[in-house]
């Protein structure tokens, strides 16, 4: 809730975990769910005598940030050390690129209810994570370095954001223009995407900005949101009573959707920064430059271009189909296999999402194939079977079956023969004189009747278009004398 | 039996043609350590068992005819990690420590069938020039057990000159190889920065570490080199650079090698006895057809402040990891955390290497990283651009090793400043990433005198070269211990 008479500055770092196969400094292979330790060797540990290795494809990546989010390239780098003392981090310095970050001065634009808004980037850079340590209940403390080394990418905006609905808009922007480049699963809930906040507030028109507050533990956009009010309210009602805001670190409750102190910040941390001397200073390319921008895939505003002004979609629906990659892949493979746009946008909008909402799963993690969808959506179309028939076409597709040979093995062929279907109607003509002569009086009602008939006798098999066209002629034929 | 009389090439001929096998190579060399080290303390590890094993494993395989280091011992300082073999660093942080994995280096010269037969004593973390810091052993100068070794490789270097074993591994940080080398009459290799692998090599600083060979002989030290230079895809500083076979093609003949001398590198704080060896040795290499001119390397004179700003704030990260969290040392009854570093830490360095900490934290703090780091980051590019100037004319530059002979123990251990000052000709060498040699140019009261040969980048041939005529001219190699007291 924006408090009269106070304007918000809110800039926000947000962490995201690259889906690299191996480490950011060794070889070590990254993932979840490994047994502690399991994921480690001795550059992980610290071990005495080792090197890093740098992972190549980590800084590509990071090169495939820069490039999604607008932002220059750092042609010549060196890596850096963060240096402070914590048990999940081994070497006591952390691998970092302070002074020469891979990106510097990119943008971003948010779709906010009153138009589009363009936050600034002021710079993103690749970095290692921690391990984790855990505190036991047998009053030992452990350490897993299973994350250790695990590549990052920590992208610093601009204090451009001035309410907590634009950092939600901003956070849904920057989790979707990384999503698309394909580097990270963004996923708050897994810790693949963190998000710090800093935020201060100050009266409307002073020229300087207010003392700030750093918000951690904000594990969903939902928290970040809810956090920012909190702490824009928290902040006016100090100034309100004359009193001054500390600069603070604070955490997010999210039982009681209150912020609570961490601890007060009266000197800045000295992590004795310098240039890590087991790595080579980089210099990228102008081919390396261009090979990366090649493998980038489409972003989500080219891909929502293409899908209305070559596949004819309405911008909605491209909005919808481009929320996710998953859903824009496997819409563009679907395609590819020759289905009908739109009709498979429909069914992605309609059915599919329907299926995931109802089992909770990911599009990734179902049977479901793009060749498949598309294979049913021809069946449709050239008329072998209906939308009704579709449905439990459709239910068969989600357990991975081949639907042509689901439709031929269940008899749901549609009847779409003139040659086949005109005998039935003739049939049915012959039974039900007095229909005829009601549609020729003019009762509409009677062909509903007839094509009822007709269905009931076919099974429902039958194609309604090609039923009511035979049936209209039929009924023309036979006009009472 | 001891190694101060015959070279490798001969003793890889006496293993083809099984006058002697490996094992009793192996076996003699162990009897002697045994024998001798006591007065000169310079291993902290003999690895019997390694030894005998690999020893039988060469006899049962065959002595590789194309390989001159099989079969044949060597040392290993104690600051390079061996799989199953304690690697202290001589330092209490790591008293009991035993890896599990072997270094680059150790690795190579396992495949070319070179045999380890020990862990070599030396400065704690590789700190200091007269091996005293160890926190183990004092070890002696092979010359004159009253005098220090030189440091830090002391033990490497009074192993290979008390023959106990030919030849050893050292690291050289700001003269680590080249000054015990000089106090003990050797030759001591310091390779280009990034020529050998710093895998497994137990980090002091980074960018000056460099891992070296010392032996008692010229050829001996280049077959060495050749074995271990090379890329390695886990020290991404390593240099892809073509490695020659450093021993073929040595040569007397000096013709057309032209050579420059430093003034500042025989200025004050050098001995007279040094200076007039040195000067006696350049003589000679003009006889054997190398030109000698004076020039300048202007920078020199901040060579030591700034390395001692840069090598410490490496060492003040690179330390950091000894933290009693998952190996080594770790202080008993700690409140909680933060005490268990502090009192690990406390507890586990000795002094040198704590004074050299809180200098390196010091100035890479944010108060005083431009006032202190930056600007000796500054001075290490003006020296680089010094030497540059100088190799744009010359082959080489000559200068002394150090400033004086071996000295007493305890000489300069009240005033670090001092002992910092006697790295004054070596310091310059690793900030530049250079390749530097020393050689025995002579003797000043019984004591070796080391004459130093720096070169271009990966001009290693070129130091060899000079070092072999100067060898073959002087024959001060066939000097030991032994025959000068």
């Amino acid at each position: 809730m924006a408090v009269p008479n106070f304007e918000t500055t809110i800039g926000l770092e947000v962490h995201v975990e690259l889906k690299t196969n191996s480490k950011a400094m060794s070889p070590s292979p990254v993932g979840y769910g490994a047994e502690p330790n399991q994921n480690t060797n001795v550059i992980d540990w610290g071990y005495p005598g080792v090197l890093p290795q740098a992972n190549q494809g980590a800084l590509e990546y990071g090169m495939m940030a820069a490039t999604a989010l607008h932002a220059d390239i750092t042609r010549d780098l060196h890596w850096d050390r963060k240096n402070y003392f914590y048990p999940d981090n081994p070497k006591a310095y952390q691998i970092t690129q302070q002074q020469k970050p891979i990106g510097q001065k990119g943008w971003i634009d948010v779709e906010l209810e009153n138009g589009t808004k363009r936050i600034g980037i002021t710079e993103m850079h690749v970095e290692e994570d921690a391990g984790k340590n855990t505190h036991g209940t047998d009053g030992y403390s452990y350490v897993d370095l299973n994350r250790q080394g695990t590549p990052l990418i920590e992208i610093v905006s601009e204090p451009d954001m001035s309410t907590p609905d634009e950092a939600y808009a901003y956070l849904e922007a920057l989790r979707q223009a990384i999503q698309f480049t394909g580097i990270s699963d963004v996923k708050m809930q897994e810790g693949s995407m963190r998000v710090d906040a800093n935020i201060s507030i100050r009266p409307v028109g002073s020229k300087e900005y207010g003392t700030k507050v750093e918000l951690k533990n904000l594990n969903s956009f939902n928290y970040v949101r809810k956090g920012l009010a909190f702490e824009e309210d928290r902040q006016a009602k100090i100034y309100l009573a004359g009193g001054t805001i500390q600069q603070q670190t604070r955490r997010f409750d999210e039982t009681t959707g209150e912020t609570v102190l961490m601890r007060v910040k009266e000197t800045a941390d000295d992590y004795r920064y310098f240039p890590e001397p087991d790595l080579s200073p980089v210099h990228i390319s102008d081919e390396w430059v261009a090979k990366v921008a090649d493998a980038l895939p489409e972003s989500a505003p080219e891909r929502r271009k293409h899908y209305v002004e070559d596949l004819g979609l309405e911008p909605y629906d491209a909005k919808v189909l481009t929320q996710t990659l998953e859903m824009s892949n496997f819409f563009d493979a679907t395609v590819a296999a020759g289905a009908n746009p739109k009709r498979a946008a429909n069914y992605l909008m309609g059915d599919v999402n329907a299926y995931l909402n109802e089992k909770q799963v990911d599009l990734q993690d179902t049977a479901l194939t793009p060749d498949h969808l598309a294979e049913m959506i021809k069946l449709i179309d050239d008329g072998t079977i209906s939308t009704k028939m579709a449905k439990r076409v459709f239910t068969a597709i989600t357990k991975g079956e081949d639907p042509a040979e689901f439709v031929e093995a269940n008899g749901l062929k549609q009847m779409s023969d003139p040659a086949e279907l005109q005998p039935i109607i003739d049939e049915i003509l012959d039974n039900n004189e007095q229909s005829i002569i009601d549609f020729h009086n003019g009762k509409d009602r009677a062909v509903g009747f007839l094509v009822g008939q007709i269905m009931k006798a076919t099974k429902g098999n039958a194609n309604p278009g090609v039923v009511n066209q035979l049936l209209m002629t039929s009924l023309q034929d036979r006009k009472p004398e | 039996m001891d190694f101060l009389h015959t070279d490798l090439e001969t003793l890889h001929q006496q293993l083809v043609d099984k006058e002697i096998t490996a094992t009793e190579l192996v076996e003699a060399t162990l009897a002697n350590i045994d024998a001798t080290d006591p007065e000169y303390a310079a291993f902290l590890t003999v690895m019997k068992e390694e030894a005998l094993v690999a020893a039988k494993a060469q006899d049962e395989a065959g002595i590789d005819a194309d390989n001159v280091l099989s079969g044949i011992p060597y040392g290993i300082k104690d600051n390079i990690v061996t799989d199953g073999v304690k690697t202290t660093a001589a330092s209490r942080m790591l008293e009991n420590f035993v890896p599990i994995y072997d270094a680059t280096v150790v690795e190579k010269l396992r495949d070319a069938g070179a045999i380890g037969v020990g862990k070599l004593n030396m400065d704690e973390f590789a700190m200091g020039s007269t091996t005293e810091t160890s926190y183990f052993k004092k070890t002696k100068n092979a010359w004159n057990t009253a005098k220090v070794p030189g440091g830090s490789s002391g033990g490497s270097a009074a192993a290979v000159a008390s023959g106990q074993i030919p030849y050893a591994l050292g690291t050289d940080t700001g003269g680590s190889v080249r000054q015990p080398a000089a106090f003990n009459g050797l030759v001591g290799m310091k390779p280009t920065y990034g020529r050998i692998s710093r895998w497994g090599v137990i980090a002091f600083a980074s960018s000056f570490d460099q891992v070296g060979v010392l032996s008692r002989t010229v050829k001996d030290n280049a077959h060495v080199l050749s074995a271990l230079a090379g890329v390695d895809s886990k020290d991404q500083t390593s240099s892809e650079q073509v490695v020659p076979d450093f021993a073929a093609d040595l040569t007397t003949d000096l013709t057309g090698m032209k050579i420059a001398v430093p003034k500042e590198y025989l200025g004050r704080g050098v001995s007279e006895e040094v200076k007039a060896t040195i000067m006696a040795g350049l003589e000679t290499l003009k006889s054997l057809g190398a030109t000698v001119h004076e020039v300048s390397l202007p920078h020199t004179k901040y060579g030591v402040a700034a390395y001692y700003i840069l090598a410490s704030a490496e060492a003040s990260s690179n330390l950091q990891r000894f933290d009693g969290i998952r190996y080594g040392f770790r202080a008993e009854n700690v409140k909680n955390l933060d005490d268990l570093y502090v009192q690990t830490r406390s507890q586990g360095f000795g002094d040198e290497v704590k004074r050299r900490i809180m200098l390196g934290t010091y100035s890479l703090s944010a108060g005083s990283y431009d006032a202190f780091f930056k600007k000796a980051a500054q001075i290490r590019t003006l020296m680089i651009n010094d030497f540059k100037k100088v190799f744009a004319d010359y082959d080489l530059i000559v200068a002394p090793t150090a400033p004086n002979v071996a000295y007493d123990f305890g000489e300069n251990s009240d005033d670090p400043e001092i002992t910092y000052m006697n790295d004054v000709l070596t310091i310059p060498v690793n900030m530049a990433g250079l390749p530097g040699m020393s050689v025995n140019a002579g003797f000043a009261n019984d004591l070796p005198v080391g004459m130093q040969f720096i070169g271009d980048q990966f001009q290693e041939a070129k130091l060899y070269q000079a070092g072999y005529a100067f060898e073959q001219a002087t024959k001060l190699y066939e000097k030991t211990p032994g025959g000068a007291k």
